[in-house]
């Protein structure tokens, strides 16, 4: 067989995977995250104003009225410009009498406008919907390691999951630096991400265990049944992903501004978990394989120093 | 058997690409839609521990009642109220017209107090049988109260020990009228003046007709979707949807040709099924719900992949198309069930530890994967078997090829 080895390169794949993770998380904890009012707590307005509005004379009137950090974003036709109709403004919880404040001041300086959307979140809810994210998270990871044991054996779930961390870690590591916003929705976007990534590695999973049953003798090239297994699931692989990312790419051009992100983080993800089945999670499996044979190995030399 | 199973075939599909030209829309429509999508106000109110009065389970489900009266008053259609954990009650307002308003009359505690000259308190909001707004002969806009009989009982104690002297009507603490008493009034009626408009003097009476609350609340979140900006979702999701389904239907006819064309009508059924499944269970769609179902698409996809693949590999070994079809649905299917499985696990957390939008992401995703294992097994099994018995492929070709071909053995 003249095919790329691609299980035989594992150390190339492990090196880029983990270049990209080292860099995400020394960003996730430098730059950290741009997290929305649904987590930190906080008020969004969403204006749409009659006349343009300027950014200055927003930002004017918001200091006016409320100290601290505020967020403007201009969008609209001409897109980040300093006068747009379509506002948005982030800032922290405002009570009910500041919120009236702003909002005459702009009616009075600025012309009438329409609410397109206001959202104001608590920060105990905030801080409850992190734990639940994370527990959320968590709790899918063990599952999945259960199930995978359960169907075929443990080395694969824990190749699976950790392939699956590594697309959590990824789409992490490109929010962090592309600080873009990550709100509720993020969640469930990893979460999908997470299902999708799975799902994939079992399909290439299910091949090899297939492939050992059939035709795999002892003392057999395990990473050759490795490669053959990718490669006969190779065809699979690249249409599912592909008609993925086009209904996510879809969602990303035509969605409007609220899936957005949303969308943008499954892009990413999916891509992402495509490539972790094929270069992350089989040349895992066959690590943990080699490991686990070569203790097996050793036992058998030197039973007696394992007691 | 020939002519017959090509009719199957044809009256399948045929049926499928009808119903879901004309319907797929209205069907899409029928469904209840969330806050997101028709615009509205979402709120959630949280319990406090005061010294007069702990949060109590009983005391919260006396809170949704009082809610639901005051929500119920302002007559919107669908409304809901409903308890969340130990003291939380999300509360959604579709179609509210003045969001501030509604939020104000739903986070009253609406404690109503009547006071002597020294303080004392001597009748209180459950005294009240009814109260309506009015407007008197001079144009003044009022609240009259009734009392119930204990509470006329004890009005008329209070407005005759008085005479001469101010009682007040406190609201919350704060007060509302302290009127001069000229003479004791007995017949169980009174009137709050001071209300600047009738709107104002409605929400009053609504206030204390539905009664107080039996503890403080806290309005911890609300969010509001304007109408332009929910009708703008909705029209941008209807879009990303037709392009992104279209581009999968047209995928899959250009990757399996014939095979494809079958794959396409599960999925077209697939969706009508998903969407009226969504329906039955009155689920909410909201935007989250709705790239979830477009997402689902590109992934029901999967599992017809799955079998065409093994499909032709066991072609390329040699074997008819009727067996090759038997043995590969065979093999695919334990990969189908698998990855599914996942896919329902994962959206079964998503349910448990998510809250509203990410919800109704979760129903989409779970029932998708669900019904998906369905119509990718049924349908295009029996549309498949149909197919080869009607004895119309000839060239293999017509089923696609192989990004990669592959001796699936080797001995």
């Amino acid at each position: 067989m003249n095919r790329f080895d691609i299980v035989g390169h594992r150390r190339i794949w492990y090196a880029f995977s983990s270049l990209i993770i080292i860099a995400g998380l020394i960003c996730m904890f430098t730059k950290g995250f741009n997290l929305g009012i649904d987590f930190t707590g906080g008020t969004l307005l969403n204006l749409e104003f009659e006349k343009p509005a300027d950014i200055n004379d927003i930002r004017t009137i918001m200091n006016d009225y409320v100290a601290g950090n505020t967020q403007i974003q201009m969008a609209g036709e001409q897109n980040d410009s300093v006068e747009a109709q379509n506002v948005m403004i982030r800032t922290r919880d405002l009570s009910q009498q500041e919120r009236e404040n702003i909002l005459s001041g702009f009616k009075e300086k600025l012309g009438d406008y329409k609410v397109l959307r206001e959202e104001k979140v608590g920060a105990t809810i905030g801080s409850e919907l992190i734990m639940n994210a994370v527990w959320a998270t968590v709790i899918s990871w063990l599952l999945i390691i259960a199930y995978i044991s359960y169907r075929f054996e443990f080395k694969f779930g824990l190749a699976a999951v950790m392939a699956l961390i590594h697309d959590t870690l990824v789409v992490l590591s490109i929010f962090s630096l592309t600080q873009k916003e990550i709100d509720s929705s993020f969640i469930a976007a990893i979460l999908t991400v997470v299902g999708y990534s799975v799902t994939d590695t079992i399909v290439i999973f299910d091949r090899i265990r297939e492939n050992l049953k059939l035709h795999f003798k002892r003392g057999g090239d395990i990473e050759e049944l490795a490669n053959r297994s990718i490669y006969q699931t190779l065809t699979r692989s690249i249409y599912t992903v592909t008609t993925v990312l086009v209904t996510t790419v879809a969602l990303y051009i035509f969605g409007g501004a609220t899936t957005k992100d949303f969308a943008f983080a499954l892009m990413v993800g999916f891509a992402f978990g495509s490539y972790s089945s094929i270069f992350t999670a089989t040349p895992l499996w066959i690590t943990f394989r080699e490991y686990s044979e070569k203790r097996q190995a050793k036992k058998r030399v030197n039973p007696r120093t394992e007691k | 058997m020939r002519r017959d199973s090509f009719i199957k075939l044809a009256v399948v599909v045929v049926a499928v690409v009808t119903v879901f030209i004309f319907f797929i829309k209205p069907l899409a429509y029928s469904i209840r839609q969330g806050l997101d999508l028709q615009g509205g106000t979402h709120v959630v109110l949280e319990g406090v521990d005061t010294p007069q009065a702990q949060v109590t389970d009983d005391a919260m489900n006396r809170v949704v009642k009082i809610l639901e009266n005051r929500v119920n008053a302002m007559g919107l259609t669908e409304p809901v109220i409903q308890r969340e954990g130990q003291r939380r009650i999300i509360v959604e307002l579709p179609g509210v017209k003045d969001p501030d308003k509604a939020i104000e009359v739903l986070g009253k505690t609406a404690m109503m107090e009547f006071k002597d000259e020294d303080g004392n308190t001597v009748l209180t909001g459950t005294d009240l049988k009814d109260a309506r707004e009015e407007t008197d002969q001079q144009g003044q806009n009022l609240v009259a109260l009734e009392f119930t009989e204990d509470g006329a009982q004890k009005f008329a104690e209070l407005t005759a020990e008085n005479v001469g002297r101010t009682i007040s009507i406190l609201l919350d603490g704060s007060v509302l009228t302290a009127p001069n008493v000229k003479e004791p009034i007995t017949g169980g009626k009174a009137v709050i003046t001071g209300n600047r408009s009738l709107e104002e003097a409605h929400n009053l009476a609504l206030l204390l007709r539905s009664g107080a609350l039996p503890v403080k609340v806290q309005i911890v979140e609300t969010r509001t979707v304007g109408p332009t900006l929910g009708q703008d979702s909705k029209d941008k999701s209807e879009f990303a949807f037709t392009i992104g389904v279209g581009a999968v239907v047209l995928f899959m006819l250009l990757f399996y040709r014939v095979s494809g064309l079958v794959a396409d009508i599960s999925l077209m059924a697939y969706v009508l099924v998903l969407l009226f499944a969504l329906k039955m269970l009155d689920a909410t769609l909201t935007l989250p719900g709705i790239a979830g179902i477009i997402l689902s698409v590109g992934m029901a996809v999967d599992a017809n992949v799955l079998i065409f693949e093994h499909f032709k590999e066991e072609m390329r070994l040699g074997k008819t198309i009727r067996s090759s079809m038997d043995s590969g649905f065979k093999r695919a299917f334990v990969t189908i069930l698998d990855s599914h499985l996942t896919t329902i696990l994962a959206s079964i957390v998503l349910f448990f530890f998510g809250t509203g939008p990410i919800k109704g992401f979760a129903i989409t995703l779970g029932l998708g994967a669900v019904l998906s294992l369905f119509t990718a097994t049924t349908m295009t099994q029996y549309q498949l078997k149909w197919l080869i018995a009607s004895d119309i492929i000839h060239d293999h070709r017509l089923l696609g090829s192989s990004l990669f071909e592959e001796k699936a053995v080797k001995k």
